[in-house]
């Protein structure tokens, strides 16, 4: 009878730390999967691929001196095609110094202020959204590999109850469209499985390369829902959900959408 | 942020049409729209492109407010030397951009 009770004990906590996706790896889909020809074309061609504009701007962003330190990205990390190879693929992540989790807009800001000693860049400005694509363009075709374990596991606990906690005047949940209706279509649109592997990305809707953060609200403003400011610590953590939940999908950063 | 990205294939067989490809950093503002406060935003579209192979015109075109924001022109080109592609362009506001690429012919 112990020793049944025990067998039962272990099989729960294995099943609560094996946490399973709604949507295996297999089933996995990026966001370009659900886009018309002509998108994907004109992603997958470097030189049709307008966020490599920002690409090209954040490249010279990296070499650009700033702040009291007068110091660039370079004096510190050389070539950024060599040492930021792969470094956007666990983010979001848990900064230590300050025990928040950081995306990667909010590792560079964080960079800027302690070694640049400059004013953090304001969200959704170019200038961040570039460099923040520049470092994630380093590890492009790598799979997504966040840790969710240890000080980083209340913060992924809280994106997972974001997205599957209802929403706005339309009561709707994200899963509710991306776990239970992907591949269907919503008015002109695909509904896509909401992974978030081409950010920062170029909408066409938007004309411009935009963050993983305005998209989100975008889907936010979409269901009549309050939307949480950008930086929000509300985003951040769904944006490591995200991330979990597309774990095995590589990086498209510059994404077209 | 760069002007323009432009792309021609390296080595040019001479005589031969070769693809130039160009996306250009521009917001082509249409001038229909109105900002948070409902003021019209003023209208500011490339209204002319035109590509120069050593000083001669090569290919020109007039563009308006149908045309998306960074504009992506794709055309032909032939060359019986090498030389110099330059492109110029200029905006309502009066601004003109400009990029250039070298061009070896085989």
């Amino acid at each position: 009878m112990l020793r049944a009770l025990v067998c039962a004990v272990s099989i729960c906590a294995a099943v609560a730390g094996a946490q399973e996706r709604v949507l295996p790896l297999s089933a996995l889909r990026s966001g370009i999967a659900f886009a018309g020809p002509d998108v994907r074309a004109m992603q997958s061609d470097d030189t049709s691929n307008p966020g490599l504009l920002w690409v090209e701007n954040g490249q010279k962003l990296w070499h650009a001196r700033a702040g009291a330190a007068d110091s660039s990205c370079a004096s510190c990390h050389g070539d950024a095609r060599a040492t930021k190879r792969g470094v956007a693929t666990p983010h979001p992540r848990h900064d230590a110094a300050t025990g928040e989790v950081f995306d990667l807009e909010a590792r560079i800001n964080a960079c800027r202020v302690r070694r640049q000693q400059a004013s953090p860049w304001a969200r959704e400005s170019e200038d961040l959204l570039s460099l923040t694509a520049y470092v994630a363009y380093q590890s492009r075709g790598l799979p997504l590999a966040v840790t969710i374990d240890g000080p980083a596991r209340a913060a992924f606990e809280r994106g997972r109850a974001y997205y599957s906690q209802r929403h706005g005047q339309m009561n709707l949940a994200c899963a509710h469209c991306h776990d239970q209706n992907w591949g269907k279509r919503l008015l002109a649109e695909n509904i896509s499985q909401g992974h978030g592997t081409a950010f920062p990305a170029y909408r066409l809707e938007w004309q411009g390369v935009g963050s993983l953060q305005r998209r989100i609200r975008a889907c936010l403003f979409g269901i009549r829902a309050e939307m949480p400011p950008p930086g929000a610590p509300e985003l951040t953590d769904l944006e490591l959900f995200l991330a979990w939940r597309a774990q095995g999908l590589p990086i498209e950063t510059p994404g077209v959408r | 942020m760069p002007d323009a990205r432009v792309n021609v294939p390296d080595r040019i067989p001479r005589g031969k049409p070769f693809e130039v490809r160009i996306l250009i950093r521009h917001p082509m503002e249409t001038g229909y729209r109105l900002d948070e406060v409902g003021k019209p935003i003023p209208r500011n579209v490339i209204r002319t492109f035109t590509c120069r192979y050593d000083g001669e015109i090569a290919f020109s075109a007039r563009l308006s407010s149908g045309i998306a924001a960074n504009p992506y022109l794709r055309f032909f080109v032939t060359a019986r030397e090498s030389g110099l592609l330059a492109f110029e362009w200029q905006d309502d506001g009066g601004v003109h951009g400009s990029d250039s690429v070298a061009v070896t012919v085989v």
